[in-house]
């Protein structure tokens, strides 16, 4: 098995490098970039690349890892019992199976993807240490140890918002998904627009970057960003030349609203523009 | 096999454990890379490297360490002439050496390409260009005439821009706060849990006692739920001596507003008097009124200094004692009176506790506040001061 990026997911060498290393040492792999560079869609992209089932477990707040293995749900149970319903008798009816032992149990094996990672409890990742390591666990309630058939391969996503613990990061390989630079980018968007007019595509490009370099912007914008502006310069159909007017008096790209999302980033590209705008005779 | 490697990074200051270094051999035994060491870094950066923020580092050690070779001998590569003439003199032994001095040099490089060869294959199989096998160019694992490093300009076919010597990711190794996660789960102690809002969670236990009341029908309880309650006032000294600690504090600071909800902060100089400031920058022209912070927060918040108390003792006893203006009322009272609004209190201070003594306004700080309220600004009394905060006591 062997993933090489696809139709619709331009993959740098550095990053199949690291999925392919994930693959053949069954290690987890933790992803981290900026938001927007398509850090959730590797998991997807390689699944459906090496056809392998994928199981989601999207982390929120509140998650505990113990909802990753499975939960006992007592409050059907206890319905069952006021009902009078026989299958009340055995626990394993109210044993509800969590992402991690559906992939356990994958009769295939199968890639699961625990997004967002930092946004649980700072001990959260430390509750998933033997299951990530053995990749197995036991239910209490079952009395049994659940073994995984095929060890999954596991894409962990984080956004940097907590910082993970040693032990955890020893276990994983780890890839940070570098912006992407020029070259790659036109490949990205070569993927998603294949019609795209190579001179609109160098104008906005060009716009991007430079958008990018502007100091001080609290949310650079990144890929998605792009494409969908991208998408609304199409949808528009503004034409190349809009883009090119860099002394004219609106040196303001159009619709920038769907490359910078921040009101203060807003005020400040607006704030240089007016002042590149005097500067120009 | 790797281990200098592996030791170099070490005292780079990459933290790298022995796993890492066997999953590295593993993923090579395995073939993942061929015989290309951008391939190798990327590798190797993969299984080594656990933060972006160390990867401006790997990037530096991994230049130092393979610094010149940039090509693989005895594979597909043209040999230049000079680099055999270098192997001939280090690797072979005298005896060879002398026996090969009396042929010509075409025939001491056949023999050098037959030992290439010769080697490559016994060892490796041919495609890997480093580690369990012993093609290793570092020179582990006997007799290797791979251990020569090339220059780059002689090997013929160079490779474009390495990688690593883009540094692309020295930015993000200044960026990227350290060392803070130790501080947070020594400050979790403080949490102090409290149900609030709507009740959307069920409550087993309240459902499992309500329906045995009710004579076994359900009778579900429902319950907010958990947050953290506590809400902190940090009171930090800046300037003067406090500028040798700055590290700590902001370390601390970072961690602190990570882990509380409700965590106000403000500044003083030395000692609290009637004003304190927000910001630092304006600290002339928005000041807050002391007097005005102990009527805004109630008493359920906690009182945390961060400072090293450290000045002179009239800046603490005497009315008009402060270093930068006239204060009406001694530093102490102004203490006496915060204490009094908030009776959980907890001084946390950078100086070592051993050095405390010899310094009088730390006694005298720690007079007004409190004696065993005073804690040193390390882990371990991080940990007694959330302990202490936390007890009944508080």
């Amino acid at each position: 098995m062997r993933f090489s990026g696809t139709d619709t997911y331009v993959a740098p060498r550095d990053l199949t490098l690291a999925v392919n290393a994930a693959i053949a040492l069954q290690r987890p792999l933790l992803i981290k970039g900026e938001p927007g560079t398509g850090k959730t869609l590797l998991a997807e992209e390689v699944a459906g690349a090496l056809g392998l089932p994928l199981f989601q477990w999207h982390i929120k707040s509140t998650t505990k890892a113990q909802q990753g293995l499975y939960e006992y749900d007592a409050v059907s149970r206890l319905r069952d019992s006021q009902l009078g319903d026989p299958r009340v008798a055995d626990i394993a009816h109210y044993i509800v199976p969590g992402v991690l032992w559906q992939a356990f149990e994958c009769d295939t094996p199968s890639v699961v993807l625990i997004d967002e990672i930092d946004k649980a409890d700072i001990e959260f990742p430390n509750d998933l240490l033997r299951e990530l390591d053995r990749m197995e666990f036991h239910c209490y309630e079952l009395q049994k140890t659940i073994r995984a058939r095929h060890r999954p391969l596991i894409v962990i996503t984080s956004n940097n918002e907590k910082e993970l613990p040693d032990a955890f990061l020893r276990r994983c390989f780890f890839h940070y998904i570098k912006f992407p630079d020029r070259e790659t980018m036109q490949r990205i968007v070569a993927v998603h627009f294949p019609t795209l007019k190579q001179e609109l595509l160098r104008e906005a490009l060009e716009v991007f970057f430079e958008l990018r370099e502007v100091p001080g912007l609290k949310k650079k914008p990144s890929t998605s960003e792009l494409i969908d502006w991208l998408k609304l310069l199409l949808a528009e159909d503004i034409p190349p030349e809009a883009l090119r007017a860099k002394d004219a008096k609106d040196a303001i790209p159009p619709l920038h609203g769907a490359l910078l999302k921040n009101e203060q980033d807003i005020h400040l590209f607006e704030r240089l523009a007016f002042m590149a705008r005097r500067k120009a005779p | 096999m790797l281990v200098d490697f592996f030791l170099h990074l070490k005292t780079r200051q990459i933290p790298v454990s022995t796993q890492e270094l066997l999953a590295l051999l593993e993923a090579l035994q395995a073939r993942l890379v061929g015989p290309d060491i951008d391939d190798f870094y990327l590798l190797a950066r993969t299984l080594l490297v656990k933060d972006e923020s160390h990867y401006d580092r790997f990037d530096r050690a991994f230049g130092e360490y393979f610094k010149g070779i940039e090509q693989l001998p005895g594979l597909d590569a043209e040999i230049p002439e000079d680099w055999l003439r270098l192997a001939a003199r280090r690797h072979l032994s005298e005896e060879e050496r002398k026996k090969l001095e009396q042929l010509s040099y075409e025939k001491i490089f056949e023999r050098l390409r037959e030992r290439l060869a010769e080697q490559k294959e016994r060892h490796a199989g041919g495609n890997k260009w480093i580690g369990t096998g012993g093609t290793s160019p570092f020179g582990h694992g006997g007799y290797n005439p791979a251990g020569v490093r090339i220059g780059g300009d002689s090997a013929g076919n160079r490779t474009a821009i390495k990688v690593w010597e883009q540094r692309a990711y020295r930015n993000l190794d200044d960026q990227v706060e350290l060392g803070t996660r130790n501080i947070k789960v020594a400050l979790r102690r403080l949490r102090r849990f409290a149900r609030q809002g709507a009740a959307s969670e069920l409550d087993l236990d309240g459902t499992i006692a309500g329906t045995a009341r009710n004579g076994g029908w359900l009778d579900l309880h429902l319950r907010p739920e958990r947050h953290n309650a506590v809400k902190v006032l940090l009171f930090l000294d800046v300037g003067g001596s406090m500028d040798d600690h700055i590290q700590v504090c902001e370390e601390l600071f970072s961690a602190a507003r990570a882990e509380f909800k409700h965590l106000e902060h403000f500044y003083f100089h030395n000692c609290v008097y009637e004003h304190v400031w927000r910001d630092n920058r304006r600290r002339h022209d928005q000041r807050l009124s002391t007097l005005d912070l102990i009527h805004t927060y109630g008493r359920d918040y906690t009182l945390i200094f961060v400072g090293d108390a450290t000045m002179s003792p009239y800046e603490v006893d005497h009315p008009g004692g402060s270093v930068e203006h006239w204060n009406e009322e001694s530093g102490a009272v102004w203490l006496q009176r915060l204490v009094a609004a908030w009776p959980r209190v907890a001084w946390l201070n950078p100086v070592g506790e051993d050095y405390w003594q010899y310094t009088p306004s730390i006694a005298a700080i720690r007079r007004q506040i409190g004696d065993e309220r005073m804690f040193p600004l390390t882990l371990d009394g991080l940990e007694r001061a959330m302990r202490r905060l936390a007890s009944a006591r508080g």
